[in-house]
């Protein structure tokens, strides 16, 4: 009977605020990231979605709503992470490089303590991918850090499903050294675009044998989940996320692109501040990432802090990702402030920590930015978002809250501590591999 | 006409040496920040600090200026220089596979002064490195002492060997290690006590030499170690798990040694236990990733070693992947941010720095007589938005990159 009773107050506990209920923020300064920050602002949430935010004086509170004064705190949207291996970093085997058939979905642990990691961090949208080893490593999915702290189980519970219910995700994609390896793996950059190259050609072909059947199931292709895959990708209906560091190896993908047709972000880009303007012109959004020093591998020797700058100048779509566990999902804010260091506006700073991200993972009339209707992902601040002094004191999902720095356990995890780590697997992809990291 | 060349080049690096330092905010470290202040360097000492009102600038020396001026940073433990950017086996000499226990190893035999990471660190404003022999097998050698300049190693070094690098805690990263013998935590212990026992016997045998026959044949290992004895060489000890810690308490407890407990990962579990041996702490990075054997660490416990009076120092650490090394000015930054606060965090990787290391008769602070070693900031520090905008060692600018 305690237990049951105990049970009960869990349960009431986890669930509040209830979600029905409406909930003005007050006297806050808010970066919408859509327009331009309000320094005396309300906003309000109601049903897990935004339902006004503006001017103090422009805006009205409704009367039935539970009033937060959030005077001298900062408010802006759940920060989007376009890269991360949080809960699941494994999806192909090593039996062969290109495994698009492969899903991350049935890999993800939502029980990893790495999520509270994340939303401690201020991030609302993760897209959780496999990792660098392989041309491809099979499918990414989009999480919502919705119930990580209770509710969740199944990776279904914290994905974004689409309009037809399927889980979100793109195909993880990669060139360079990571993915070069023993047979089967290609030995040479020029085999792996071959590998590559074939596999789109296989299917061009089975799409065509689908299309050829018009319907009459006898003479459908028999089903191959690599192929059904790639043939999305070709279809444009799931965008590649393009792991990649080099020049040349961005060129790789720029050509690809040209002959075959699909979406693609480039992600990390270490070397994207020499080939810029070959980017913009494509038209390919790119995902960057920032760590503390150059290389630990040799084609991120060239990494720099101004990758992010130089990019937008030539008006590539910009974000950042932690790669956690590459940079600490934590301190995500650091990121594009390294980018600022680097000489990046802040406002579009701001927006490659969140509406950027969005667009890269087709989420951007959901999430993203803090305007009426869209989902209520947002995070409360101490400060301004690019100080190290600042810390995030709550992060907001759906209009629950998810993180409260002020609950020891979540603090536990926002700081560190006895035993937190414990479930935590190291992942640094391809580090130690034959010395060819 | 080449000689008259070479002159020049002499005199025009003679008069360089000839630095002031105009600073909006100048941290000494030894005393409160003045408000502009300046900073005298003549022949690469300080000659001279105080406000601006105070303090004349001599004709013909040059001047910088900065919106914060700092000492140069102290990183308390590195591998830069043994490990280098590109990762391959060609630029890694921090671990060496041929045996659990090699003390004898010099730092000094494998430091790669114009390694593109020590320039890297540099140029945030870190002068002064404690680098060597990197964690990860029971004993992998010595570590030196260098400033972040020279284009030979004689250039770099401050001091050619200052501890002996010895691991107590399951490596986290086991990339490139040997397959040791040494897989328990006791066999670790007993392997480091033996050697000890030995260096003793050692040091006995040489010490009773009259003279007369042939000398007991030399042997490096032992030598090394009686070095660790007498507490000419520290030994550091990375440990993180508390029966790590607790292990190397005991030890140093045991032989009497100069301990320098490295990493502390569950340090914050051990507080009045360390502050009982008087033992200095070269903390772990604050961004370690937290998992294995590094499963507890906190971003806080910078803050609670201060707190309870535990003399420590921050450290870049050593970096398997990527980054290949971490900075210290970022690792003080994040622990400025969760507790320790402004002063403490300069501290751990200035003047604290240099004290933990016994370098503060050099290092450290900007203080009159001390190595002209300053870094220049156009604002706080340990913002991330923040660029160093210029490094001075030993009166030399070596580094002018905004970054």
């Amino acid at each position: 009977m305690p237990r049951l009773l105990l049970m009960v107050a869990l349960l009431v506990l986890t669930a509040a605020p209830a979600i029905a209920e409406t909930v003005a923020f007050t006297h806050a300064h808010v970066i919408t990231v859509s327009g331009d920050e309000i320094v005396d602002a309300t906003l309000i949430v109601e049903n897990g979605r935004i339902k006004a935010v503006g001017p103090a004086d422009k805006t009205k509170v409704p009367r039935d709503a539970t009033v937060i004064d959030a005077t001298g705190k900062t408010i802006m949207p759940g920060l989007v992470d376009t890269h991360s291996h949080i809960g699941g970093f494994r999806a192909a085997d090593n039996s062969s490089p290109i495994q698009p058939g492969v899903r991350i979905l049935d890999a993800v642990n939502v029980f990893d303590s790495g999520y509270r990691r994340a939303v401690a961090g201020g991030l609302t949208t993760l897209n959780v991918m496999p990792g660098s080893g392989f041309l491809s490593s099979g499918q990414t999915i989009y999480l919502k850090m919705r119930g990580i702290t209770g509710g969740a189980v199944r990776p279904e519970d914290i994905a974004y499903l689409d309009r037809n219910g399927r889980v979100m995700g793109g195909l993880k994609m990669a060139n360079g050294t990571n993915s070069m390896r023993k047979p089967p793996f290609p030995g040479t950059r020029g085999k792996s675009a071959f590998l590559v190259r074939e596999k789109f050609i296989a299917a061009q072909e089975y799409m065509a044998k689908i299309e050829a059947a018009d319907g009459d199931a006898d003479k459908l292709p028999p089903r191959d989940l690599d192929l059904e895959t790639m043939a999305e990708v070709l279809r444009r209906e799931r965008v590649v996320h393009h792991h990649t560091h080099r020049a040349d190896d961005v060129m790789t993908i720029l050509r690809l692109k040209e002959e075959f047709g699909f979406d693609v972000v480039l992600h990390h880009v270490s070397e994207g501040w020499k080939v810029a303007e070959a980017i913009a012109e494509a038209e390919i959004p790119c995902s960057i990432i920032a760590v503390d020093s150059p290389g630990g591998k040799h084609e991120a020797i060239e990494l720099r802090f101004e990758t992010g700058a130089v990019m937008a100048e030539a008006g590539v779509l910009i974000a950042y990702h932690t790669d956690d566990w590459i940079t600490d999902c934590r301190l995500f804010l650091r990121m594009a402030a390294f980018g600022m260091r680097g000489g990046l506006d802040r406002r579009t700073a701001l927006e490659s920590l969140t509406i950027n991200g969005a667009k890269m993972l087709g989420l951007e009339d959901r999430i993203g930015t803090l305007e009426k209707g869209k989902d209520a992902d947002f995070i409360i601040l101490d400060g301004d978002p690019f100080s190290v002094y600042t810390q995030v004191l709550e992060t907001w999902v759906e209009g629950r809250r998810v993180f409260d720095r002020s609950n020891p356990e979540d603090l536990l995890h926002a700081e560190g501590g006895q035993g937190v780590g414990r479930d935590q697997v190291p992942f640094l992809c391809c580090a130690g591999q034959g010395g060819e990291s | 006409m080449k000689q008259l060349l070479i002159l020049f080049m002499l005199l025009a690096a003679g008069a360089q040496a000839q630095v002031a330092i105009k600073g909006g905010v100048v941290h000494t470290m030894d005393g409160p920040a003045i408000t502009d202040g300046v900073v005298v360097v003549t022949d690469g000492r300080i000659a001279a600090v105080g406000p601006a009102t105070e303090v004349d600038i001599p004709v013909g020396y040059r001047v910088l200026e900065a919106a914060v001026v700092t000492p140069g940073l102290i990183d308390a433990h590195s591998t830069v220089g043994l490990s280098g950017i590109y990762n391959v086996p060609a630029d890694q000499d921090m671990l060496d596979n041929g045996g659990p226990v090699q003390p004898e190893l010099r730092a000094v035999d494998a430091y790669n002064p114009v390694e593109a990471l020590v320039d890297w660190i540099r140029s945030f404003g870190v002068t002064t490195v404690h680098t060597g022999h990197a964690p990860g097998v029971p004993v992998s050698g010595q570590t030196m002492i260098v400033k972040t300049r020279g284009t030979i190693v004689s250039e770099a070094v401050v001091n050619e060997a200052v501890a002996v690098a010895a691991t107590f805690t399951p490596p986290s990263f086991r990339l490139r290690g040997p397959d040791t013998p040494a897989s328990t935590r006791a066999k670790t212990v007993a392997m480091l006590r033996q050697e000890l026992i030995k260096a003793r016997e050692y040091a006995r045998k040489h010490a009773e030499f009259d003279g007369e026959g042939s000398p007991p044949a030399r042997n490096l290992r032992a030598e090394t170690m009686a070095r660790v004895l007498d507490g000419d060489l520290a030994l550091m000890i990375t440990a993180h798990k508390v029966r790590d810690i607790t292990n190397a308490l005991r030890l140093a407890d045991e032989f009497e040694l100069r301990l320098w407990l490295d990493g502390a990962g569950e340090a914050h579990q051990l507080l009045p236990a360390i502050k009982a041996a008087g033992v200095p702490v070269l903390l772990h990075p604050t961004m370690t990733r937290a998992f294995g054997s590094t499963e507890s660490v906190s971003m806080t416990t910078a803050a609670q070693l201060a707190e309870a009076g535990i003399p420590f120092a921050l450290q870049s650490g050593y970096e398997a992947y990527v980054p290949k090394t971490r900075v210290v000015l970022f690792e003080a930054a994040v622990a400025a941010g969760h507790g320790l606060g402004f002063e403490a965090a300069l501290a751990a990787i200035t003047s604290e720095a240099a004290k933990v290391l016994g370098i503060a008769d050099r290092v450290g602070s900007l203080t009159v007589g001390k190595d002209g070693d300053l870094a220049l900031y156009d604002g706080d520090p340990f913002e991330y938005t923040s660029h160093c905008t210029g490094v001075v060692i030993e009166g030399e600018v070596v580094s002018e990159i905004v970054r």
